[in-house]
Parts: C-alpha cells; sequence; structure tokens
C-alpha cells in the first residue's frame, strides 16, 4: 500500500477520495426495519476537510460508522454506494473491507475515557494496527508508536508507552487514539465528534493538533460535529444535515456567509457567538429563525431587571467544601479535594451571575454547596440576610423553597414513574403552600407559562423531548416561587436551536418574576449571552470576577484569557485569529492533608472588576494571549 | 443452590434478557442516537405506559407465558387435587409396593403402597408453601437491611454491607443443616412436629436468603439517590422519608420483584435439598424432597417414584425461573435506573 | 500489588472471625446441653464427656468460652469423634483432598462449557446458538443436583451398567487400571455439579461479555481492521472474563452445597458426606469442625478470586 500521496489540491476536487451517494442506513427494532439515514451524498477529496454537522439525531454518526461498515450487520442495512478510490465499499467482501480499516481508513471517537481498552498497554494498542497493516514484529511497531506519541505530543513518551490507559487525562487519552489511528498514515480520518467530550482549551489543543497532522500527513478528514464553532474553526466544505438528509452542501465560508436552506440558517442564528455581545449592557435573548421558511423573529430587548442598591439576594462568604480522599490499608483520609475554596461572591434580585470554569473548577460544587446538596466545610452563604449554612433540617426545609435548581440533564431530573402534573404540583404540596386542588390550577398555570399545555399534566416524562422536560423542570422550580434558581449546566445537554428556546425562556421568567440566576456553565459563549455579571472558577476558587462586559471584553487573569482564546468561533473568516493554546494540563485539586490554601489578593480592574492575583506559574512559557 | 444471576447479584445484569425478547441490543445501542430524536425536540410518540405496558412486554417473553400456565396448573393442582383425588397420603396398601402408574395409581405407588399422586399432592403444598413464606421472609429482612445501608451515609451502611457480605460467604447448605440439627426438637415442642418444622425451615431459609435482595436494593438507592430527580425533590424540601417513599422505592421496585420471584424457586430447591438429605422434614410430611430421599434406594426397581417428584420441582423450578426473566423484561429490572 | 494483597488479606481475617462468631453463637444458643445426649450415649465413655465438657468451658462467660473454643479451632484442636472414635482433625484432613478433587474438576468442567458457550452466544446475540445456550442454562440450573444425580445413575449405571455409582477411595488395582477406575467413578459426581455450575457460568460469561461488546473500544479494535476473532479473543474476552471471577467466587458457597449433596448421592467419601453422616448420628464435634472447615474454603477461595481479579485488572493496583 502506497503511503503518503501528495496530490495537488485542485485534482484532488475532480476525483475525489470518498464519494458517497445516496447512503440509507436502517436499524432493526422490534423486528421492523427503521430507515435513520435516507439517502445521502457527500464527497471529500484528498487532503481536504469535509464537516458532517447537525443536531442529535441528524444521522451524521451513523452515516459515518455506515462508511466504515461498522454497524452490526444482522441488525443494519447500509444501501447506496460508497466509493472509495473508486471502489465500492459497500460491495467489498470482510477481509478486503478489513484491509481498509486502520489502513488507509481510520477513525477517532468522541468518547476518549472509553475507546482504549483499559487492560491493554497504550504502547500496545498503537503497535497493533502497524503489526496487522504493516507486518511488523512488535519490537518495530512499538518505536514506531513512540514516534508516534511524540508527534501527537504525549510527553516522556518512551517511558510512557507501557502505561495503561487509566493513567492519562482525557485530553492525552484523546490524543493517545489520534496516534492509534495515525499508525498507518491513513488517507482518510474520520473524526466523530472527538473533541465533544473535552474541555474547551483541550478541544482548541485537539483541533490545532489534527489541523497540523493533516497538513503533514496530507489527509483527508470527515469531521463529525454538532457545534457550529468547530466547523468554521477546521472545514474547507459543510454538509448539514438533518433527520438523516443532507439539507445543504457547500463551502464552509459560503454557508457561513448566506446559506441556503432555512434549516441551516435557523441553526447558525440559534448559535451562540463569542463576542457578539460587545456594547450590550443587558443579557439578550436569541433571535429564532423558523427552520420550514427562513423567517426570522428578532426578539425586542428585555427591560432591565437589576434594581442597584438593594441588598443582595444571596451573599457567599468564604465558602469552601472539601471531599476526603481515601487510601491505604484502612482507608485512611489521604489527602483532600479543595473543590470549593474560599469562594465569595453576591447576587442580587433579577440578576444573573455565571460560573464558569472547565470541569473539575468546582463551578458545579458551588452551585450545590448554596443549596447544602453538599455541606460546605466553611463559609457562609446568606439568603436574604440570613445564613443558610447554620439552620436546623427543618428550618433548612422550608428556606429551600426560595432557592431551587435546575439540573443538567433534563432526562434524570424528572422521577420516571410520576406524571408531569404531579412532579410539578410535589414541591407545593411539599411545602404545604396550597391545597390539592389550588396545586392543580397552578401546574396548569405553569405548564402553559413555560410554553407547554395544561392538559399536558397527565402524561409522563418519557413522553417529552429533551427541550420540553427541561422546560418542565423550569415549571416545576417556579412552583414555589423562588427568590433564587440555580442553573447547573442547565442548557448544556440540550442541541442549540432548543438551547437559544430554553436560554430566552429563562431570560423571559427573570424579567417577569425578578429571579436571580446563579448561571453554571461552561460554555462561554452562552454566558455572554445570558449573565449580568460572570466569576472564573479555576481549581476552585474564583480567579477573575466582574460586570459581562468587562470581564469579556478586558479579560485580566492569564487563566480567564486562556478561556477566551480557546473558544472555537463560528465564523470562518476569523479562522486562524484564535491563538495558539499551551498544551498546559488542568491541574487537579487534590492536596496534602497538611496543605494550608495560600492568602489571596485581590485587586479591583474597574468597578466591580476583580482579578485574583497570580503567581509564577501562570507566567507565560507557552502562548497565551488576549481574545 | 442459589444462583446470583437469576437473584439479580449480576454486577452487569443489562444483558441478562431473554433472547426471545429482546430485539439486537446492539442495533438498539447504535440506532439510539438516530432514534431518540428523531426530530430535534419534538416529543416521542406516546407510549403505553404502566400496567398495560408491563403485560405487553412481559407477553413477548413467550416461555414466561408457558410458565404463568404451567405454574397455574401445578399450584391448581396442589390447592384442589385433595378434592380430586381423594386418597389418603398414608393410606398403606402392601399388596400394591412399588407398583409403576396404573389407572388406580397414576403415579404409582411407593415401597409401603401408598399412593404417589396422593402424596405428592400434599407435599406440593408444603414445598409451595415453603417457597413463599421464605421469599416473604428473605424480601423484607433484605428490603430493610438494603435500604438501611442504601441511605446511610455514615457508617452504618459499610457495616451492614460487611454482615452482608459475611452471610453472603457463609456454606449455606451445612450452616441450613447445623441450624436444623441443632434447633429441630426445639422448635417442635412450640409448634408441634408439623408446624415447628414448618416454622424453622422457612425462617432459616429466608434468614439464609436475604443478602442477594439486600445487595440488590442498596445498589438501586446508591444510584438512585444520587439522581437528579432526587436531588431536584430534596431541594424542594423533601423529607428523607419523602423521597425514600414516594421517588426512591417505586423506582427500585422492579428489580425487587424479580429477585424475590426467583427467591421462591430457590426456597423450593433449598427446602427440597433438605428434605432429600433426610435433615428436612419427617417421613409422614411427604415434600417432594422427602419423597425423593425415600426413592433414592429403589432406583433399580421404581424409578417411577423418583421421577415424578423430581419432575415436579423441577418444572416448578423452571417455570418460576422463566417468569422472573420475563418479569425481568416486562419491567425493565435489568436497567438500573 | 503487595498492598493490595495485604489489604485482601486484612479484609479476609474479619471474615473468618466474623464466620466463627456467627457458628459459635448458632451453638451457644442451641437450646440445652449440646452434650446432653452423650449420657445416653454407650459408644461415650463418661470421662471423655467430662473432657469434653471443661474443654468447652461450659459455664464460663461466654466470650471466653468463644475466645478458647477459637484457639481449640485454629490450632487444629477440633476434638474426639464419638462415632468413628478417631482424632477429628484426621478424620477431616483424610477426607478433604476428596472433596477438592471432585469439587475442583467439576468447576474446571464447568469454566470449559461456560467460557466458550458464553462468549460464543454473547458475540452473537440473539442468534440460534445463543437462544439454545440461554434455554440450556435455565433448564440446567433449575434442575437441582440431586435430580440430575438421580437421572444420571438411572441411565449410566442402572440401565446402561456404564459407571459405578457408588465411589470407593481404595480401589484395589494398580497402574493404569487404577486410574481408569478412579476416573470412572468420578465421572457423574463431576458432570451433575459441573454441568450445573456450568448453566450459571454460562449467563454470566454472556452478560458480562455483552456488556464489554458494545463498548466503544471494540469499536476502535474493528476500526483498525482487526478480524473479528481477534477482536473477541484480545479485546472483548479478556475484559468481559474479569468480572466473572467475582462471580465464580461468589458461588462458591453454593458448590460446596452441591458437592455436600452430590457426595450423598453417589456416597463420595468427603467431608460433606461426612458432615450428613456426623448429623444423623449425632457426632456434634464432627459437625461443628466440617462447617468451620467449608467456611474457611469459602474464605480462601474468596481470597484467590480477589487476587486474581487484581492481578487481571490493571486498574486495581492504584485503586
Amino acid at each position: 500500500m502506497p503511503t503518503a500521496v501528495s496530490a495537488p489540491v485542485s485534482a484532488a476536487v475532480s476525483t475525489p477520495l470518498l464519494e458517497v451517494e445516496n447512503l440509507t442506513t436502517a436499524f432493526r427494532r422490534d423486528g421492523a426495519w427503521r430507515e435513520v439515514v435516507h439517502g445521502v451524498s457527500f464527497t471529500v477529496g484528498a487532503r481536504e476537510t469535509v464537516a458532517l454537522v447537525g443536531e442529535s439525531g441528524s444521522g451524521k454518526s451513523v452515516s459515518a460508522l455506515a462508511v466504515m461498515r461498522l454497524h452490526p450487520r444482522q441488525a443494519s442495512r447500509v444501501g447506496g454506494r460508497v466509493l472509495f478510490e473508486g471502489r465500492d465499499l459497500l460491495a467489498l467482501p470482510e477481509p478486503a473491507m478489513r484491509g481498509l480499516r486502520g489502513d488507509a481508513i481510520a477513525m477517532v471517537f468522541q468518547e476518549p475515557m472509553t475507546s482504549l481498552n483499559p487492560v491493554l498497554t497504550i504502547g500496545f494498542q498503537i503497535a497493533e494496527g502497524l503489526m496487522l497493516h504493516r507486518g511488523l514484529g512488535r519490537e518495530a511497531a512499538e518505536a514506531e508508536a513512540v514516534r508516534l506519541l511524540d508527534r501527537v505530543r504525549i510527553p516522556a513518551a518512551r517511558s510512557r508507552l507501557h502505561d495503561h490507559p487509566h493513567r492519562f487525562s482525557g485530553g492525552m487519552r484523546q490524543r493517545v487514539v489520534i496516534a492509534m489511528a495515525l499508525a498507518c498514515r491513513p488517507k482518510l480520518l474520520i473524526a466523530d465528534e472527538p473533541t465533544t467530550a473535552l474541555d474547551v482549551t483541550v478541544q482548541a489543543q485537539i483541533l490545532d493538533l489534527l489541523k497540523e497532522l493533516q497538513d503533514q500527513e496530507g489527509m483527508a478528514v470527515l469531521f463529525i460535529t454538532h457545534d457550529m464553532g468547530v466547523v468554521a474553526e477546521i472545514a474547507d466544505r459543510t454538509v448539514v444535515m438533518r433527520h438523516g438528509r443532507a439539507v445543504e452542501a457547500g463551502d464552509t465560508a459560503e454557508i457561513f456567509r448566506g446559506a441556503h436552506h432555512p434549516y441551516t440558517r435557523a441553526l447558525l442564528s440559534s448559535v451562540p457567538k463569542l463576542g457578539s455581545m460587545a456594547g450590550e449592557t443587558r443579557p439578550l435573548r436569541f433571535p429564532i429563525v423558523s427552520a420550514t421558511t427562513g423567517a426570522v423573529d428578532v426578539p425586542p430587548g428585555l427591560p432591565d431587571t437589576v434594581t442597584p442598591g438593594q441588598r443582595p439576594v444571596l451573599e457567599v462568604s468564604g465558602l469552601t467544601t472539601r471531599f476526603d480522599i481515601r487510601g491505604g490499608l484502612l482507608g485512611k483520609v489521604r489527602g483532600c479535594v479543595h473543590a470549593v475554596e474560599g469562594v465569595s461572591f453576591t447576587l442580587g434580585a433579577g440578576e444573573t451571575l455565571a460560573l464558569v470554569g472547565e470541569s473539575g473548577c468546582g463551578k458545579s460544587t458551588t452551585g450545590r454547596s448554596v443549596l447544602r446538596l453538599i455541606e460546605p466545610a466553611a463559609g457562609s452563604v446568606l439568603l436574604d440576610g440570613e445564613d443558610v449554612l447554620t439552620l436546623g433540617p427543618a428550618a433548612l426545609r422550608e428556606r429551600r423553597k426560595r432557592m431551587q435548581m435546575i439540573f443538567q440533564d433534563p432526562f434524570a431530573s424528572l422521577d420516571p414513574r410520576m406524571s408531569v402534573g404531579a412532579a410539578i404540583a410535589e414541591p407545593i404540596l411539599l411545602n404545604r403552600l396550597g391545597t390539592r386542588a389550588e396545586a392543580r390550577a397552578r401546574t396548569a398555570d405553569l405548564l402553559q407559562r413555560v410554553g407547554l399545555t395544561p392538559d399536558m399534566a397527565s402524561r409522563f416524562p418519557h413522553e417529552f423531548s429533551g427541550g420540553q422536560r427541561q422546560r418542565i423542570c423550569i415549571a416545576r422550580a417556579l412552583a414555589v416561587r423562588p427568590r433564587l434558581i440555580v442553573a447547573d449546566e442547565s442548557v448544556s445537554a440540550l442541541d442549540v436551536s432548543v438551547k437559544a428556546q430554553v436560554v430566552n425562556l429563562m431570560l423571559e421568567l427573570q424579567a417577569e418574576f425578578g429571579l436571580a440566576f446563579l448561571f453554571i456553565s461552561h460554555d462561554m459563549a452562552v454566558v455572554e449571552r445570558v449573565s449580568h455579571r460572570v466569576a472564573v472558577m479555576y481549581l476552585g476558587e474564583i480567579v477573575e470576577m466582574g460586570p459581562r462586559a468587562a470581564v469579556f471584553g478586558d479579560p485580566q487573569h492569564p487563566y480567564t484569557r486562556r478561556l477566551l482564546a480557546a473558544v472555537p468561533v463560528p465564523d470562518p473568516a476569523r479562522r486562524g485569529a484564535r491563538h495558539k493554546v499551551s498544551a498546559d494540563e488542568i491541574r487537579n485539586p487534590i492536596r496534602a492533608l497538611d496543605y494550608v490554601p495560600p492568602v489571596r489578593q485581590y485587586r479591583e480592574v474597574s468597578p466591580g472588576h476583580v482579578v485574583q492575583a497570580w503567581g509564577e506559574e501562570w507566567e507565560p512559557k507557552g502562548t497565551s494571549a488576549a481574545a | 443452590m442459589r444462583d446470583p444471576a437469576v437473584l439479580g447479584l449480576d454486577p452487569t445484569p443489562a444483558a441478562m434478557g431473554s433472547p426471545l425478547v429482546a430485539e439486537g441490543t446492539a442495533a438498539l445501542v447504535a440506532a439510539a442516537p438516530a432514534l431518540a430524536a428523531a426530530v430535534p425536540d419534538a416529543a416521542p410518540a406516546r407510549r403505553r405506559s404502566g400496567p398495560h405496558e408491563v403485560w405487553h412486554r412481559f407477553s413477548r417473553h413467550r416461555l414466561a407465558l408457558v410458565s404463568v400456565v404451567v405454574l397455574a396448573m401445578l399450584v391448581l393442582g396442589v390447592l384442589l387435587g385433595p378434592l380430586l383425588w381423594p386418597i389418603a397420603i398414608d393410606d398403606i396398601d402392601f399388596s400394591a409396593m412399588l407398583q409403576g402408574p396404573s389407572a388406580a395409581h397414576p403415579f404409582g405407588t411407593d415401597d409401603l403402597g401408598q399412593d404417589i399422586l396422593a402424596r405428592m399432592i400434599s407435599g406440593g403444598r408444603i414445598s409451595l408453601a415453603v417457597g413463599v413464606s421464605a421469599m416473604l421472609v428473605a424480601t423484607v429482612v433484605g428490603l430493610t437491611v438494603g435500604s438501611l445501608a442504601g441511605m446511610s451515609r455514615g457508617a452504618l451502611g459499610p457495616v451492614l454491607m460487611w454482615v452482608t457480605d459475611l452471610f453472603l460467604a457463609l456454606p449455606q447448605l451445612p450452616l441450613l443443616l447445623l441450624l436444623i440439627y441443632l434447633f429441630r426438637d426445639t422448635l417442635k415442642r412450640i409448634f408441634g412436629v408439623e408446624g415447628g418444622v414448618f416454622v424453622m425451615i422457612v425462617l432459616v431459609i429466608g434468614g439464609l436468603g436475604w443478602m442477594p435482595v439486600a445487595r440488590l436494593v442498596r445498589a438501586q438507592f446508591l444510584s438512585l439517590r444520587e439522581k437528579e430527580f432526587v436531588e431536584a425533590a430534596r431541594s424542594q424540601g423533601a423529607t428523607t422519608f419523602h423521597l425514600v417513599l414516594h421517588h426512591i422505592l417505586p423506582n427500585a421496585l422492579g428489580p425487587v420483584i424479580v429477585a424475590g420471584t426467583i427467591e421462591v424457586s430457590s426456597a423450593i430447591i433449598a427446602e427440597s435439598t433438605l428434605s432429600f438429605l433426610g435433615l428436612g422434614f419427617p417421613p409422614d410430611i411427604p415434600t417432594w424432597g422427602r419423597i425423593l430421599f425415600d426413592a433414592k434406594d429403589h432406583l433399580d426397581v421404581a424409578p417411577h417414584w423418583a421421577l415424578f417428584p423430581g419432575a415436579a420441582i423441577f418444572l416448578t423450578v423452571l417455570s418460576i425461573n422463566f417468569i422472573g426473566d420475563g418479569l425481568r423484561d416486562a419491567l425493565d429490572a435489568r436497567r438500573v435506573v | 500489588m503487595g498492598a493490595y494483597l495485604l489489604r485482601r488479606l486484612l479484609v479476609a481475617v474479619p471474615s473468618l472471625l466474623g464466620i466463627s462468631l456467627i457458628l459459635f453463637t448458632i451453638l451457644a444458643l442451641a437450646p440445652g446441653d449440646p452434650f446432653g445426649d452423650m449420657a445416653s450415649n454407650p459408644n461415650i465413655p463418661p470421662e471423655v464427656r467430662l473432657a469434653l465438657r471443661a474443654k468447652f468451658g461450659l459455664d464460663d462467660p461466654v466470650l471466653f468460652r468463644y475466645w478458647h473454643w477459637l484457639v481449640a479451632m485454629v490450632r487444629g484442636d477440633w476434638g474426639f469423634s464419638f462415632q468413628s472414635r478417631t482424632d477429628v482433625a484426621r478424620l477431616i484432613l483424610d477426607r478433604v483432598p476428596t472433596t477438592l478433587f471432585v469439587v475442583g474438576s467439576s468447576q474446571v468442567l464447568a469454566l470449559l462449557i461456560a467460557v466458550p458457550v458464553g462468549i460464543a452466544a454473547a458475540v452473537r446475540p440473539y442468534s440460534l446458538l445463543d437462544k439454545l445456550a440461554n434455554t440450556l442454562a435455565f433448564a440446567g440450573f433449575s434442575l437441582p443436583t440431586f435430580f440430575t444425580g438421580i437421572l444420571f445413575i438411572l441411565v449410566f449405571s442402572i440401565n446402561l451398567h456404564w459407571l459405578p455409582f457408588v465411589y470407593d477411595a481404595d480401589i484395589q488395582a494398580t497402574g493404569l487400571a487404577w486410574y481408569w477406575e478412579h476416573v470412572r467413578q468420578a465421572i457423574m459426581p463431576v458432570c451433575v455439579l459441573g454441568f450445573f455450575q456450568a448453566a450459571s457460568y454460562t449467563r454470566y460469561v454472556r452478560s458480562a461479555v455483552l456488556d464489554v461488546a458494545r463498548l466503544d473500544y471494540v469499536t476502535t479494535a474493528r476500526a483498525k481492521g482487526l478480524a473479528e476473532g481477534t477482536v473477541t479473543r484480545r479485546h472483548i474476552a479478556r475484559n468481559g472474563l474479569i468480572p466473572v471471577v467475582t462471580l465464580v467466587a461468589l458461588q462458591m458457597p453454593a458448590v460446596f452445597g452441591g458437592a455436600i449433596v452430590t457426595e450423598q448421592i453417589f456416597r463420595v467419601p468427603g467431608i460433606g458426606a461426612l458432615l450428613i453422616n456426623a448429623m444423623l448420628a449425632n457426632d456434634t464435634p464432627v459437625v461443628m469442625a466440617v462447617t468451620f472447615v467449608f467456611a474457611c474454603l469459602v474464605v480462601l477461595f474468596n481470597l484467590i478470586a480477589d487476587l486474581l481479579y487484581g492481578w487481571l485488572d490493571p486498574r486495581i493496583s492504584f485503586g
């Protein structure tokens, strides 16, 4: 098999590397065949990057697996033609197809935590393909594996060759998976949401790496993603999928500039763009574009919900939450996870404070500690001036009706055995806020308020979609007329178009009821849209906090800058404007028992905008710059 | 004697289904993202729910359906049998010793010329009663221990689980035998011969059979109590008691029902084993195991004597196990919510 | 790994203590004087009875008695069998190898059946083979061992005269014939026990392997172009069988229970048959000692399983 074909890009367009024609895929379920991909066609030229983009259920991943013929044969049917270098993969006998897999066509999957075999060393897993396709011996293959690990920038590659996957972080594992895919220098790399499970700074590193490797190897990439930002960042051409059909295909820049299909326009309009709020002072609803007609509905600006000078609803100071780590022979406490360390902030009525940061930074723990769903170790949480942390169980239950929570996963946050009406009425009855009849009436009212209909009260959660369930959760939270709502990644699991609608609903409810939102999210672009103030968390501490415009417009702390720099911008015109992100790993907040947290100094940059003083570890050794 | 797989001890219960019910799981997995929301944010088609859905799924497990019929016939047979077959179990007839099946004695006779059918009808009542009662004992103890361990955040949970694991490591049959060996006479004095042995066997089998239920309940509780819907209820001011009663227990009940079903069959096997070893019910109470014990020295001349009670045990246990499997599918119990 | 080994040992010791405590409690709670009916037993000399009473310290405080009993058990000082008039320790140690041989062979047989069948069923779920294996497995563990044993005797000994149905520990033969006789008489007990275990193991293996078969790294392995057989062997089976180790260990109490029944049916002179005979003969020291030995064996096999698990799963030593 010849390696590294160097075909000129122009020639590639005339004879594509991969031609998918009228691809259909059906699965058997309950004895009946159901088609989920209905005649999709697209091409990928040599050295070209094509993005297959769509929301959940659009059939993008199914199509990619069909190209590799990785669907279980008994339970799936794939139709159409998949021409790879002129050969129809679907007509190929299985041994010939096996010869292509991992050699000419390689694949990278979404979940780095599960796509490596836990009982085999990473060295062996990389070498496996080389031994198979190149006929190398174990030693030669492992030597090549070291070279590959070097190329994907795993530090100290040689010494880590015989480590098992559990010793690597998520980002490092994804590098190993990429090394594995690149082992035989494939002509086509299929990457199925390879960065979705990763933190944004790690995502930026992996995208940079993929881009660089693609240039060096001269391979084509079929990139499956739901993230328009990522598409804008890397794709030459884009295929938009919806309901198992390709609705639009074309040059990425052209699609972003002027999409033809109403669905593409709707999709693009609901994508929050970092930086689009420059000059705005208040949160703004998303414009809603009809996916069928393309009609645009730009909602009017919301009234100002923040009244200055009032006592804040929530005053948190010195909040600290730690978890013990046990180990050793007798399960002694060996150390602590300093999940939240000395966090202080205030939140006024009608205000949204966003807690942002990457996984493990302690933002969710902060939210739960405020509600005392987790018991904090120290600090105080004043709700309307009263310390929640010192309340007895009965008093705490009573106060909890003033602070409610909306969770990330709308599928998990409703009891599957309780009707939606009963779920919304439960807090009313629990807190004795009304009789059953009153609770029923209020349930109907709330359902209507969140955009559903009262007759849905008798239905069960499994009969609703993700967005509808999140609306139900919001209605349930509103049932007790709370003052404060902690929204923990509440829109992160939703598809972009649904996300925009739910965000709009939350903003409307804030204006109507004067709600204070503690909005916990990793998504900088959504945060920019919804928040009045922003607090950036890193390793359990707030490193920067201030008005949204100040933090986004004039970030001070190196971490804030790095975070903002890593966010992919859904605008191909600004591709490359994003600066290189240093390859630092996010450190973990595990400390020894005798660890004394340093006393932090904060400096006020502008009114309300404070930044933690940082030490040498943040001084630039790689690259990091302001956006 | 007890099969953790059937009892739901299995750490990987997901794949335990009957092939006859579930369709290609791999396909489901592959298709799940595609089917879950074929239309973004449009509600999934309205599905049947509640008892209807459970029955619908159960009825697709053909062997479970057949088993319901078989078990119903066995139960009716032992309950109504004495009315239809009014021969006394101790009707000794030396002229008809060790006879094979005939019109007068459909299941043949034993070495005293007693009618095996009559004895099996009488013994079957006891075997089934032991199975159901021991299941109740095991389930009540298991539910209590499991929910306490599952809700505790202090030292109680680990201690209870240590005790549970300890009981799991006990050699059960030797212990059963030992208990019966030591306590038989006392209980006989209190409850009479028949009652004493019955109470003891139920308590001992149930008392050594609660551990799988406890582990199962604890695992369910541990998983459920961290679920967001439970946390949501907690943040709305629900007490722990309310959480357990309204949110955790109802969602944990499916697997417990399945485990309880299987517990009946293991209790029946346990009782027959004891009787077969000559340490269960006395000779004048002919449970199926006891009949086998009496028959095993006459295999060469009267194989029917052993075959009928053996087949009865097998059929009963098999149909209960299949029903348990059907319930597992119907209640979706293999999925830890 | 060293720390892990030590930790498992530290867990095993309290288990043994707990089991011994349960045994002792049962004995202490037993009504009346456990040695009461020895008075009427002509086989027991009065001085032996008095010595036993003194040894068990029946008038001492309970904890004291437990301690003495435990020390005696640990030192192998298990008392004197009234029935066979020998040392209990001697009696048991003579018979343990036979039991271990039968149990061990049956476990090997069970795994030899269950592992390949379970894997084959799992890699082609809902195929004809899978359905057949599943139905047979259900039948297998719904058949109590005592009934299978009787069926085997009926068919192979009484009808076909192929195999002897009484196990003989002292075969009067030499050379190959000796081995042949041993194998012949072991076939039925080993098969009865082995088939029963194979039925449940098959289901464990199938379910464990099926769980692994749909994981991402298996798809990754396929995407590398590995042949189906290699994927199954290298990526599915190895991972799938790790949890099976624990499940097999959990089955040990049931396995020894089954051994008692089979030994009784086929008159295998192991410790299970010894237990039943001792019970029928009211030979209390033997009953207690055999139960204790069974408990020790279960704990021992659990320990072995734990170590095996730690060895198979690279994640353990860091846990």
